[in-house]
Parts: structure tokens; sequence; C-alpha cells
């Protein structure tokens, strides 16, 4: 049976996914060993039941991310922090020096202050996700069972992490592959 | 300067005291306590009830140290008739000088024979309350400075340090390492230059033993520190004493300056070889430079923060010279055991707690205050016979000791004595002698993020386990108090009490984690009790998740 | 002068008298992590990274200010102790900004070195992200707070080699920091001779020359060592 993988992008550049995409020929050995069930590079809408392993990408930034890391934690048995911003809050936690309660003035500071055009801030209730008080890194809202580090992780460590995991071995990076940035 | 001073002045003096003696004497105590509830306005007015009665020649009105029912102050005691007034005002004074030609004196009193009084053994009290801490001749009518006298003419000081080991008396800051050991080390470490600090940082929050010490009975403590300097060959002395402690610190430089005078410190001593000279050194308000080689530090006028031991202050102290550190308590008690005796001494006390303990009891109880106790003494004695138990008939939890290097006894431990290993083995600590008394309404979590977060905030910076790993621990007793934590965090908070005990640079940090530590151990159902269920945490942590999860 | 024998890892060696742990188990082949050491500088035991294990000594000793002695036993690797050295990198991580995808010092810097030498894979602590400023005042140099381990090398080698005395620390506890002079801003200092020695010094991304952006920032310690073992020693030779 295939493993059913999932990929989630959340407060984070894609960076990860575009060194995910450098994978290059390993993806098509991946391909024949997984089924990719949810990802920003498939069109499924719903995150569904019984997920193997899901990377996860990115900080958490807004209730959206909150919300559907949450159902991500339920519905799926392995998860891997993947990158900088999801292990560490990296960048998008910079806002939290701010102090708590800092969302608005960092919209106005990014659509309003630095706005070439129509400046406004996004709002719309339901659509639009309001920020959460403090970004925080992934393993500080669920349990995490593995890291996967880098700003992005290169490819080759991408690739020792999820071939560790399809051989049925415990995944273990160290030295260097644990480098942050 | 005068003369130098010889035996037959000092018992001079001491016979002039004595004979001036009047046949009443009304105490008055003019510790910071008391001070702080106008006891300074009682003397006066006392005074002057007493010139206006014509009592002059028969009634002295003395000012006074502590005399340790801090709870009920001013305090007031009137001799020989035995009467210890409480919370005495001014306009109570002409009452109290009527009363002294008969009748009875309008103002409440206290059985001065109670337990809480009874039961007090004063070695380094012995003289609060009674000596006027202003005037060394008072000390002097009490056998002040006749230790030093005989140290310096009968013995040599290989014999003041031995008797000092046969003492056993053991340093009264917190550690209890033996006394005459230390002394034992500086005297043999080799230099020209030693050094002799008397560590007057008390800081611990609710602990004022030092600070009464030293406004009680100051010359006791120079004594104390002259005869160890003359015991380890130093000539120059320093008292590190906090500048929350001013009054404590004003009696210390009249008393210094009344014993250069009489030629007690300075050059030549008792027409003897030995030359001390003691200066104070006022710290600023630093918890860390109770530690003694931030103290050092902070002496030489550098910023105080602790380094690493080895060299130890006796080897390598004060700009680089052999230095002997001891407490407030530890040289207080030294008068007494050469004027009576290392035998004396060691008969007080248990087999490896000699003497007595002074300890500041606060707390949710009826008697605060301050008390002496011999070594030994049960922890249930201190808090309900001398103590009276919780106020309002509520039920004693726990007792503090320690401050925050210190650890909380619970109630089925009462009947522990109050010596340096039966505390250790609780998981507590003597220390410096803050006894904290908890009833049944203390929350044992809230107690031990108080004491975290005075450990966080006196950190001093310089090693991380303490400076970063006590704020992660505070804010971890914060999360659980707001019951926002997972046993994810609990099992976090423990691991880093050991990492931060381990590996932590000076006394402040290993020690930080003892409160948290010890209402663990005993009162762990009170942090489970605030833990949120983790709903998103690893398997077996009870969470929701469990039945969802792909097997 | 006499030499002592000891055990590091189980390896007799022998070393100087008055030796500290952490020069002999250099011979023994033992890499004993540090961060606040610096070689050239007198050490300061304020890292607690390189505390290691004595046989018959009940409390963990740092390498770097323990002396050896006569048949000492050390052992500078256990399960505790890289235990307690990734705990204590995690708090360093928590406790300021330490953005390594954004530093000046990426690829070069001994604390991200060190984080990845143990394993630390993720910090558990909660970051704190305290808000803390840069001094941009000074002509060349700059010196980023959010980066600042105060492991006072800077402070050390300001005072040590220089002796110039301008680099301090100031506050205490989680409020601790370097400040310049009485603390001003470092531009406006009269006592730094911009000899950038402590930029040399720095292990991580907190001092910077100007200009220089990420992973930009390369140390050349030789140069340091150079003139302590010039002045020390009279030997005119660089460490490589």
């Amino acid at each position: 049976m295939k493993v059913r993988l999932a990929t989630v992008w959340f407060g984070g550049c894609s960076g990860c996914h575009m060194s995910f995409l450098d994978l290059d020929e390993f993806l098509i050995d991946l391909a024949e060993k997984i089924e990719l069930v949810y990802s920003p590079v498939v069109d499924t809408k719903e995150y569904p039941e019984g997920v193997d392993v899901c990377l996860i990408e990115g900080a958490i930034c807004n209730e959206d991310n909150l919300e559907l890391l949450q159902k991500i934690r339920q519905r799926t048995r392995v998860l891997v922090s993947f990158g900088d911003c999801a292990v560490t809050g990296n960048v998008p936690a910079i806002r939290n020096q701010l102090g708590l309660g800092n969302e608005e003035s960092v919209l106005q500071r990014a659509y309003i202050e630095n706005a070439q055009h129509n400046p406004s801030l996004p709002r719309e209730d339901g659509i639009v996700p309001p920020l959460l008080p403090r970004v925080m890194p992934v393993h500080e809202v669920v349990h995490v069972e593995h890291y996967l580090p880098g700003c992005p992780p290169p490819a080759e460590r991408i690739k020792a992490l999820v071939s560790q995991m399809l051989s049925g071995v415990e995944p273990k990076l160290e030295g260097a592959a644990l480098k942050f940035g | 300067m005068g003369d130098a001073m010889i035996l037959s002045d000092l018992t001079q003096i001491k016979a002039r005291e004595l004979a001036a003696r009047k046949k009443v004497v009304l105490r008055v105590c003019l510790a910071a306590g008391c001070m702080s509830s106008e006891s300074k306005g009682v003397k006066e007015r006392l005074e002057q009830a007493v010139a206006e009665a014509g009592l002059q020649e028969e009634v002295e009105v003395r000012g006074v140290g502590c005399m340790k029912l801090c709870c009920e102050g001013p305090l007031v005691q009137a001799d020989p008739e035995n009467a210890l007034y409480i919370k005495v005002t001014a306009q109570n004074a002409p009452s109290i000088v009527a009363a002294l030609k008969g009748g009875k004196a309008e103002v409440a009193r206290t059985d001065p024979d109670a337990p809480f009084f009874k039961r007090q053994l004063g070695i380094v009290l012995a003289n609060s309350g009674i000596v006027d801490p202003e005037r060394i001749e008072s000390y002097i009518a009490l056998d002040g400075y006749q230790a030093l006298h005989e140290v310096l003419h009968e013995m040599t000081p290989k014999e003041v340090v031995d008797a000092m080991v046969a003492s056993g008396l053991r340093g009264r800051g917190g550690a209890g390492f033996p006394t005459g050991l230390k002394w034992g080390t500086v005297a043999k470490s080799p230099g020209a230059k030693k050094y002799v600090i008397c560590n007057a940082d008390e800081g611990d929050p609710g602990a004022f033993m030092d600070r009464s010490v030293l406004e009680s009975d100051p010359h006791a403590v120079l004594e104390g520190m002259a005869i160890a300097a003359y015991a380890v060959g130093a000539d120059q002395g320093f008292i590190y004493v906090r500048a929350e402690y001013p009054l404590a610190i004003a009696r210390l430089q009249n008393a210094i300056k009344q014993a250069k005078q009489l030629g007690l410190l300075g050059s030549g001593v008792f027409e003897s070889p030995f030359n001390f000279n003691i200066d104070i050194r006022i710290g600023a308000g630093a918890f860390v430079c109770g530690e003694e080689t931030a103290l050092m530090a902070s002496v030489e006028g550098k910023r105080g923060t602790p380094r690493p031991r080895p060299p130890f202050p006796a080897e390598s102290g004060l700009f680089g010279c052999p230095t002997l550190i001891n407490n407030v308590e530890t040289f207080a008690n030294v008068p007494a055991i050469y004027r009576n005796g290392a035998e004396w001494f060691a008969g007080i006390g248990t087999e490896k707690s000699k003497g007595t303990k002074v300890f500041a009891l606060a707390g949710k109880i009826k008697n605060t205050g301050l008390i002496e106790v011999p070594m030994g003494t049960p922890l249930r004695v201190i808090v309900e016979e001398m103590g009276g138990g919780a106020p309002d008939g509520g039920r004693i939890k726990a007792v503090q000791t320690g401050g925050p290097s210190g650890g909380c006894i619970p109630a089925q431990h009462l009947d522990t004595p109050v010596d340096y290993e039966s505390l250790g083995k609780l998981g507590s600590i003597m220390g410096s002698g803050g006894m904290i008394v908890m009833d049944e309404s203390t929350k044992m979590v809230d107690v031990a993020r108080f004491f975290m977060e005075f450990c966080m905030d006196e950190s001093c910076g310089k090693c991380i386990p303490c400076r970063a790993g006590t704020v992660q621990m505070h804010n971890l007793l914060e999360k659980i108090l707001q019951r926002k934590a997972t046993v994810r965090d609990l099992l976090k908070l423990e691991e880093l009490c050991d990492m931060v005990k381990h590996t932590s640079l000076c006394g402040l940090g290993q020690t930080a984690p003892n409160p948290t530590l010890s209402t663990l151990r005993f009162f762990r159902n009170e942090y489970e009790e605030l833990l949120q269920p983790d709903k998103f945490g690893p398997p077996g942590n009870g969470g929701p998740r469990e039945s969802a999860r792909t097997p | 002068m006499a030499a002592k024998t000891l055990t590091i890892d189980g390896k007799p060696i022998s070393a100087e008298e008055g030796a500290t742990i952490l020069q002999a188990s250099e011979e023994a082949g033992a890499k004993i992590p540090t961060l606040c050491h610096l070689d050239g500088v007198y050490d300061v035991g304020a890292c607690r990274l390189c505390l290691v294990e004595v046989t018959g000594v009940p409390k963990l000793l740092p390498a770097c200010t323990t002396t050896v002695a006569e048949g000492m036993d050390v052992k500078t690797d256990s399960e505790r102790l890289r235990r307690y050295r990734r705990m204590i990198l995690e708090l360093l991580f928590a406790e300021r900004n330490h953005v390594c995808a954004v530093c000046v010092s990426n690829g070069h810097c001994e604390l991200q070195t060190l984080a990845y030498n143990h394993g630390m894979d993720h910090v558990r602590y909660d970051y704190l992200f305290p808000k803390w400023g840069v001094d941009n005042t000074h002509p060349l140099f700059g010196m980023d707070h959010n980066r600042c381990i105060l492991c006072t090398r800077c402070v050390r080698v300001c005072w040590h080699i220089e002796g110039a005395g301008t680099k301090n620390v100031s506050g205490r506890g989680a409020q601790a920091r370097i400040i310049t002079d009485l603390n001003i801003p470092w531009g406006e200092s009269d006592s730094c001779t911009r000899c950038g020695k402590c930029v040399q010094a720095c292990p991580t991304g907190a001092l910077s020359h100007k200009g220089s952006t990420v992973g930009e920032m390369e140390r050349d310690r030789g140069k340091l060592e150079f003139i302590v073992l010039a002045r020390e020693k009279k030997q005119w030779v660089t460490a490589d």
C-alpha cells in the first residue's frame, strides 16, 4: 500500500516546497511509493482522514493555520516540521518582537504605509483569516514527530529524511543536516 | 584615639557602668521593626514622663535592640518587675511611668514567660533587647570585648582556630560549612595580607535575622570579626551590608567609631601586636552579592558577579589574598564561644549541629518575630508552641525554610528537628534563617512561582542556565497557574530544574529550583490538578486524538 | 614546571601544572564544546557548555577554569552531559532572536554549529521574542543585541588585549546587555579605538562589520591569538 503523504503551506515563503520540487528525478521514485493526498501542488480542498505523513511548511500565523494544523494533527500519524518557519517561527515570527497585539500595526505597515496602490486593510469575515496575537512554531501548538530544519532545507536533506521514513527506519538527521538557516 | 586599652580599663568601664545603673530600666525597642511603628516617639515621651514624675534618679529609659515579638511592637519592657508592654504608643508613656510607683498601666501586656520567650536560648541574641546598641560601654558592661582580650593575651592563633573547631560552629549563612575548618584554611594559606569579611547582605524574602543582630548588638559582630582576624592573621576587615539596612549601617558606623576611640580596633589592640581595622562596604541591592565571590567582586569595585570556585576565597579571595568570609550570625556567636568555652557551645544543639539558630518567624502564624532556639528543636515546637499556630484557627500546611534556595516542609514532617542534616533530607536547607509558615489557604504552585520569580529577577545574568533557565521555569510555572499547561510542560519544568541545579555557576542558580522541586515532591497533586488534557500531544498523553489515530 | 598525569575519556595523558582541563583535553583529542572560551583571553566559566564529569567530585566542573590535578579522571562526554549541553543551547536560542536565515554569521556561527553538532533539531522552550535594539552608530561596526549571548568575549578582548575598556556589561539577569562605555551609543565612544577585536571575538552575529549581509560575516580568530602569543611569549607565529 502506498504511503499517504500530505504537504501543507502555512506562514512561509513556499521556499521549502520549491526545495521539495528540487528533488528532481527522485520525485519519480517517490511517486511510486506515495500517494500525495493533500498539498499546495494538488487540488484537494479538504484535508483527508487517515494521512500517514504530513510535511508542514511555515509558522502558525493566523486562525486558519491554527484550525487546519489541529485538524491535521488529528488526521495524521506522523508530522514533520518542514523548514525553519515551521521549526522556529523564523522570519514570520519576527513580528512577535513587537509584543502581543501587534496584528494591527503589522497590517498597517504592510497594507497602508508600504502600499503603492489602493492602501486598504484586507478584511473580509470568513475569507481573510485574522492574524494570531503571536506567531508560533508548529510544535508549540501540536506534537511533532520529526524536524527538518533549514531555510530552506536543501533537497538532499529532504531526500534523506523522506527515504528514511519510506524505508521504515526511525528518521534521524545528524550534524550539519540539522543546520538552521 | 586614646592610649592603648588594657584589661583594667575594660573592667573600669564595666564597673562604672554597673555603678551608674538605676533601679528601674525601661527598655524601648529601637530596632527597625518597632521604629517603623514610632517607637522612637515612645522613648522620647517616656523620658519626658520620667522627668515630669521626677524619677530621673531612679529610672533609666534605654533604647535597645530587638525584643523579638515583632508582631506586637512597639515593645517596652519595664525592669525589674518584668512587665512587657505591647503595641505601645507615645500616649501610653505616662501610664507606664505612673505604674512604676504602683498600680497598673493602662497598656496591653504580654507574658514574658510565654513559650515564645521561654523556649528561646540566647547566644547570638543574648544581648539583644538588653544592651544599648549605640553605647559601647553598655556592651562592655555585659562582658563585651573580654573574649577578645583573652584571645589576644592567652591564646595563640592556632589555639583560637582549634577552639573554634572544637566548638563545632557551622556557618550560619546557609550552607553550614564548619567555621573552624574555614578559619584553619585561611590561617594556613600563605600570604602577608589577609582579609576578614562579614557578609551582611541578607536578602532572602522575609528574613531579618542579621539586620536585627546588627541593629541590636553591633559590637558582638565587631568583636567576633576581630577574634577571627587574629586567628587567621588578617589586619583588615570589611562588613558588606546592603543599602536597604540604613539603621544597621548607622549603628555599625557608630560602633566602629567607638571601638576605634577605645582602641579596641586599630593598631596594637589591647597592647598586643595585633592590628585590625574594619570598614563598611554598602551593597547596592543585588541579591547575588550575598554569594561570596560576587560579594568580593563588589567590594573590589567590580560588577557583582560570581566566579567559579576553586580557587576558594580562603586561598585567593579579596584582591587575590586569602580571605575569610562568614556571615553576621556566625561572627555574633564568636565572642560567647571564647567567653564560655568551646565545650560549653558544643554542649548545646545536636551531634552535628551545635549551638543555636536564629529564625525570622513569619507568615501565617500568630506570633511573628525573631527567635533563637537550640539546634535540634523540633519544627513543631517553633511553629505550634512558640509561634502559637496559624491565626484564626487555620491549619498549618507547610513551613518554608531557606528562602529562594530552600524548600517547603509539609505539616506531616513538623516533628523534624531543626538541624542542617534533617532539613537537607527533606529537600530544604537551614538557610540563613527565614522561616515562613503557610496555612491551608496557601497555593504551593504559587509559592514556587514566587520564589522562581525572585531568582529570575536576581540572577546576575552571567551563566546561561540560571539567566535563561529561571525565565523558562518561571514561565512554565506561570503557564501551569493559568491552567494552560499540559503534562508535557510539567516534564519540561522538572527537566529544567535538574539541569539548572547541576549546571549553574553559583549557589543562586544551583538552588533556584529548590522551592519548585520541594513543592513538587510534597504537593505534586496541586500541580497536576492545574494541568489540562494534552489534546494535540504525543500518543499516551490522554488527549481525544488517541481514538482517531491509525494504528 | 611539574607535570601532572591524568585520564581524559579513559586516555592517560600528561599536562603542565596549572593547565586547565580544556587545555589538557586537546592532547587527549577530546573535543569539549565551548562558547565563552576564547584563546588569548582569561576564562570566566559562564556558558557551562564545557562542564565535565570528574570521578570523585559530585559537581560538574567547567573544563575552562578547572586546573588539572594528579590522577584526575575526567569524562568529557556522557549522555547526561550531552543532554545538559543541548538544553543550554536551546535556552540560548529561545532567549533572544536568533534567526539564522537572516543572520550575517549564518554558516560561520559558533552557536549555530554547536546546535547542530548537539543534535538540536528544534527548541523545546517557548521563544521569548524580546525586543532588543541594534546599535549601528559606529562607522565601522554594528552591534545587534538580538543575537548576543552575553559570552562577554568582546568585553574581555577590549579590556585584556586592546586595553581600551570600551565594552562592558550592564543590567542583570535576562536584562543584562553589552554596553559601550557608560551606556552611550557606540559611535559616540571616545574610548573605542576601532580596532575591531570585539568583532573578531564574537561567536555569533551580534557584532559585525558594517556592510556584511547574510552569511558574509567571517572572522579571523587567529589574529587575536597572534597578538597574545607575540606579546606574552614573544613568538611571532600564527596559529595556523
